[in-house]
């Protein structure tokens, strides 16, 4: 649902094409150029109208709808000129939006952060661990991807309600008297978020550490550092690259997330996926959710672009 | 420069053959093991400050672990590291008074050259005026100046050569390790470095530990070599008499090019050493004040540039000579290298020096030479 541009929109970064190869590769770098076309960029131009569009009792429920095959070209002005900024003007003036955009934010943002937290730390011990254990680890990360996303935040369900496992456990062991009040909270969708978005934050550090030179380490403790120190002013300004890509890996997806809000959030939990669905399901206002959707592109647009900035400089600078 | 003005002493540098100098790192009986493999075997060394020590051997002979056992990277399983006589077993790296130049540079990539250089000075916690000019200095000494902003990605191998070798002199240690230091640059600029690193040994009166397997380097740059195999110390000694006194078939053959003739010992008198060799139909006679038994198996070892290589058969034949048929040829500028093919179908080699240009060279292809010896052109080895 974020609109991440694929790796191969890196292609812009191929080496210059020589004149003997040239149309071979200018064929390999069309496939994905060609790919955002039709997967990307049409559906999203087909949004960009909706959004412009006026909501109606109808099938469609919007419109006008263009019929470029029958309708004489006067039709077709005229309904051109019946799209509009409406929905936008709507969705700036309703503080319910842009509240639910800021609690996107802010919810995607503490998630991200504490993804990082647990990630880092695995992913270092995966890199530091004995070579012929790695391929097993990297298994294990993986591996929770083999089940169905929807059950494992459904199952979450079963482990943050007030007579779920985790206060069951908690009130078994006597460190609480009273269950504490997880599930339908925003703690419980950064709990959800979280968990699901792990992998993602654990696979890019992993591949930043793996392939740190371990004598930077020992020229750093050579040189008067201890293992603290040489892991603050070494290891860990090397991984940035990844700490930078994992957090955006998660935090895109995540301001836009919807299942988790919805299964594991309360009626406080004012997520801008939700809302978007609230707006296109029940009140069937597929316009206004459009240009909820289209505002949500653009707010993303900017961590996106840093993102990729970033990879094209790791890449220059050859790591 | 004052490295010239030091010539003469270092000339008579020996601080080994004075029994009361005291050494700067001792290794006492100094064993390590991974697991069954015996890296280090019963290792004791002494090396002296201000020496310029190599340690030679083929890659798993165990120099670059000894070496890692002064930085402070790997301990002895047992026996004893001393540094000024103190024990520095269990002593971590980061509280080690030596540095080490790692093989692979190990530049910090993501700081730039002043950054790499001042890093060990930031960590003794140097004010940063006193960091600013040690870093100026170290950069003068490496000739780096005008690169003090690169990151070590955007310069050529040499310079980051030099980078790692300032960044490891900042602090000062003690003792300077080198791990192969010169092994990833091509040859001609690993023939200046290496005199470079003599004059900045000299200058900084610093004591430098080189591990290498390249033989000429350890020989350029070293007071003593340490010629190592299967983690045991084989010779120790300077350049010279590893060269030209091997202790056994294994250094003579490690170092340098050299010849070896198998017989018995039939006569040891007066620092004279015969031997008989049928399988060469010749007497052997060396002046060697080496202990050895009568009828004992031995070798004589003599290097191609001390054997000479003649068309007319010596007046004395029997001793010292041996006759063949010149097999190959190779012409390598400076000399010329004679491959000479005996009755036994044994092949010895012989070189010349080519002192004199556009000479028809009178010996070719086919020739049967005469090739004799003096006294005192090799040595005996019994192992």
């Amino acid at each position: 649902m974020a609109g991440l541009a694929p790796p191969t929109a890196g292609g812009g970064n191929a080496a210059p094409a020589s004149s003997q190869n040239g149309w071979t590769q200018r064929i390999v770098i069309l496939v994905p150029y060609v790919w955002l076309l039709v997967f990307f960029l049409i559906p999203f131009f087909i949004v960009l109208k909706i959004s412009l569009s006026e909501q109606v009792r109808a099938a469609p429920p919007y419109a006008p709808v263009f019929d470029i095959l029958t309708d004489p070209a006067a039709t077709t002005l005229e309904k051109l000129s019946m799209l509009g900024l409406g929905n936008f003007g709507r969705i700036f003036s309703d503080t319910l939006y842009i509240e639910a955009y800021l609690t996107s934010v802010v919810i995607a943002g503490i998630s991200t952060f504490a993804t990082l937290l647990i990630g880092y730390p695995i992913a270092y011990g995966m890199a530091r661990a004995p070579r012929e254990w790695r391929a097993t680890l990297l298994m294990m990360v993986i591996l929770p991807f083999w089940t169905s996303f929807l059950i494992r935040v459904y199952a979450w369900i079963g482990i943050l309600a007030d007579e779920g496992l985790l206060n069951n456990v908690l009130m078994g062991l006597g460190l609480i008297d009273e269950p504490l009040h997880i599930m339908s909270t925003n703690y419980a969708v950064m709990i959800g978020i979280v968990y699901s978005y792990l992998p993602f934050m654990i696979l890019p550090l992993y591949s930043a550490l793996e392939k740190m030179d371990d004598t930077l380490l020992e020229a750093a403790q050579d040189l008067g550092c201890t293992p603290f120190k040489s892991f603050w002013l070494v290891t860990f300004p090397l991984s940035l690259p990844g700490v930078i890509a994992g957090c955006f890996l998660v935090f895109i997806p995540a301001v836009g997330e919807f299942v988790i809000p919805d299964l594991l959030g309360g009626s406080e939990t004012l997520m801008i996926g939700r809302t978007l669905w609230e707006e296109f399901s029940s009140n069937t206002d597929w316009p206004l959710s459009a240009a909820v959707a289209i505002l949500l592109l653009l707010l993303l647009v900017v961590p996106i672009v840093i993102f990729q900035n970033q990879q094209a400089k790791m890449q220059e600078s050859g790591r | 420069m004052g490295a010239k003005t030091l010539g003469p002493v270092r000339r008579r540098f020996s601080p080994w053959n004075d029994p009361d100098a005291k050494p700067l790192i001792e290794f006492k009986n100094v064993i390590k093991r991974f697991g069954d493999f015996t890296a280090v075997n019963d290792v004791s060394l002494k090396i002296y400050e201000r020496e310029f020590f190599a340690l030679l051997g083929p890659s798993g002979c165990g120099k670059t672990t000894l070496m890692r056992m002064v930085g402070g990277f790997d301990e002895p399983t047992s026996g004893d590291v001393l540094l000024d006589g103190k024990s520095i077993k269990g002593v971590p790296p980061y509280h080690r008074p030596v540095n080490m130049m790692f093989q692979s540079y190990a530049l910090f990539p993501h700081m730039n050259v002043k950054e790499n250089i001042g890093f060990g000075l930031k960590m003794d916690g140097l004010p940063k005026g006193e960091i600013d000019a040690r870093v100026q200095e170290m950069l003068k000494l490496v000739k780096l100046e005008p690169f003090a902003t690169r990151k070590p990605h955007q310069m050529s191998g040499g310079q980051r050569q030099r980078v790692a070798l300032a960044r490891s002199l900042a602090k000062r240690p003690r003792v300077l390790l080198l791990d192969e230091p010169l092994g990833a640059l091509d040859k001609k600029l690993r023939e200046e470095t290496q005199f470079e690193l003599m004059d900045l040994q000299m200058t900084l009166g610093m004591t430098f530990l080189i591990v290498t397997h390249d033989q000429e380097e350890a020989m350029t740059v070293a007071d003593r070599i340490a010629v190592m195999d299967h983690g045991k110390l084989i010779q120790v000694a300077p350049p010279s008499e590893i060269y030209e006194q091997p202790n056994s078939k294994y250094v003579a053959d490690f170092i340098g090019d050299i010849n070896l003739f198998e017989g018995k010992v039939a006569a040891c008198a007066d620092n004279v050493i015969r031997m008989e060799s049928p399988a060469l139909g010749t007497v052997i006679e060396v002046e060697d004040d080496e202990h050895c038994t009568v009828g004992e198996d031995a070798w004589f070892a003599v290097r191609p540039e001390k054997m000479r290589i003649s068309l007319d058969q010596p007046a004395q034949t029997g001793l010292n000579v041996v006759a063949g048929e010149v097999w190959d040829i190779g012409y390598l500028g400076d000399s010329s290298i004679y491959h000479v093919k005996l009755a036994n179908g044994k092949t010895v080699r012989a070189t010349i020096a080519n002192t004199d240009r556009m000479v028809e060279r009178p010996i070719g292809w086919e020739d049967k030479v005469w090739l004799t010896w003096p006294r005192d052109a090799g040595v005996v080895l019994t192992r």
